[in-house]
């Protein structure tokens, strides 16, 4: 049983981020708890701000974010009353968390993310640059996935550079930074956000800091967080077909109209989508779904069926 | 020192397959000129519909990724973009501004 203030995720949001590798939460976050965050760890107006490293030190300094070993249960990371505390206890934060990783996750590790404007680098002689597409971590071919909250406490412009994150990326097993030829993907998203949004993403979603242009400075906080339990209908199932969903008519469908079904959600393509490895990302997401909903036959549009079809 | 000299341009496009004239999924610029920075992010609409469009507009095609086998029991693992073709220009610049 869950307590009556966790708000777990829908099936059509499991299979959102089955598909996708994401889940965005607009201003979840209330406008008191932003604030005191924001003023725990010393937001000042740029104007009063030195460098790079005396702010970062500053802060590092404050117990504003808590040094926190790897591997602590999330319930201990953060105490009682904090703005933080109050980030991951809030209903659908923690109904998120626990839909994703499970009860009693534990965090790997968090970061204050700042961007600073473009006269921090400059008057070292740096040319600012927005952050090289990556991977974090390293080579992670796991079945389970950890999850990673971005939260933004304040709002976010198109000239701070928000993160920049590209849909349908997170089941691509890349090495960390070997990305980083990539300058442009179809598809990618910049985070423009209102005050208190999270971003919710799967371990593996490619992602990068933007320019920060404008004349303030970013704040994104970032929590990791692993599972400690198998990651198998830990959502509100409630909404999930008692059923298996039939499979589909393919390729000649006439006209079709349950464009919400998970089926579909799983094969909808992303603009950067190759034309072949299209069809490798809905195998990868159908199986996906099957370790989530504990289903070994699921299967979307057949493509996992055709290629197990070995009569005896 | 002034006088003229030739510096490279190289773009980055990658396919949606291996021919050329497939659409565009992702690119890169760099620029050896120095007159333009880029940086990822820095645009949300390909310079090119295509790789044959690219080849139209002066681009010298210098490399391909190949096409590899799939290793058994890796057929489905997806990771780096897979059509990748490198273009080059050589521009004309004045010695002294380079």
């Amino acid at each position: 049983m869950h307590p009556p203030d966790v708000t777990l995720l829908t099936t059509a949001q499991m299979a959102h981020f089955a598909a996708r590798g994401f889940l965005r939460f607009d201003a979840v976050v209330p406008e008191a708890v932003n604030r005191a965050f924001l003023e725990q760890v010393g937001d000042v107006p740029e104007s009063e701000v030195d460098s790079v490293m005396a702010h970062y030190g500053k802060v590092m300094r404050s117990a504003a974010v808590p040094v926190v070993a790897a591997g602590t249960a999330l319930d201990d990371a953060y105490g009682q009353g904090t703005p933080l505390r109050a980030l991951v206890d809030l209903p659908v934060v923690r109904g998120a968390i626990e839909s994703l990783v499970g009860p009693g996750s534990r965090l790997d590790h968090h970061f204050l993310h700042i961007t600073f404007p473009p006269r921090f680098y400059l008057r070292r002689e740096q040319v600012p640059k927005a952050q090289h597409w990556h991977q974090d971590s390293t080579i992670d071919p796991r079945r389970a996935f950890d999850i990673q909250l971005l939260y933004f406490p304040h709002a976010v412009t198109a000239a701070m550079g928000g993160t920049r994150f590209l849909p349908g990326s997170h089941l691509r097993i890349v090495s960390e930074a070997a990305i980083a030829r990539y300058q442009n993907i179809r598809g990618q998203q910049h985070v423009v956000c209102p005050a208190g949004t999270l971003l919710i993403v799967h371990h593996g979603i490619w992602h990068g800091g933007g320019m920060n242009v404008s004349e303030q400075l970013r704040y994104m906080f970032k929590i990791r967080l692993a599972p400690s339990r198998r990651q198998e209908r830990l959502w509100d199932t409630s909404d999930l077909p008692a059923t298996r969903e039939p499979q589909r008519p393919i390729f000649w469908t006439g006209s079709r109209t349950d464009e919400n079904s998970i089926a579909a959600v799983l094969t909808r393509p992303e603009p950067w989508f190759e034309a072949d490895t299209m069809r490798l990302e809905y195998i990868n997401r159908a199986r996906f779904w099957r370790q989530l909903s504990a289903d070994p036959h699921f299967d979307a549009d057949y493509w996992l069926t055709r290629i197990e079809n070995e009569p005896a | 020192m002034t006088g003229l000299t030739m510096r490279q341009q190289v773009l980055l496009l990658y396919l949606a397959h291996s021919a050329l004239d497939a659409a565009v999924v992702a690119w890169s610029f760099w620029d050896g000129t120095g007159k333009r920075e880029t940086m990822a992010g820095d645009s949300d609409e390909p310079p090119y519909g295509s790789g044959l469009e690219a080849l139209r507009d002066g681009w010298r095609l210098f490399q391909v990724s190949p096409l590899l086998p799939h290793a058994a029991g890796d057929e489905f693992r997806t990771g780096y973009l897979k059509y990748e073709f490198l273009f080059e220009k050589w521009i004309e610049v004045d010695h002294a501004s380079s």
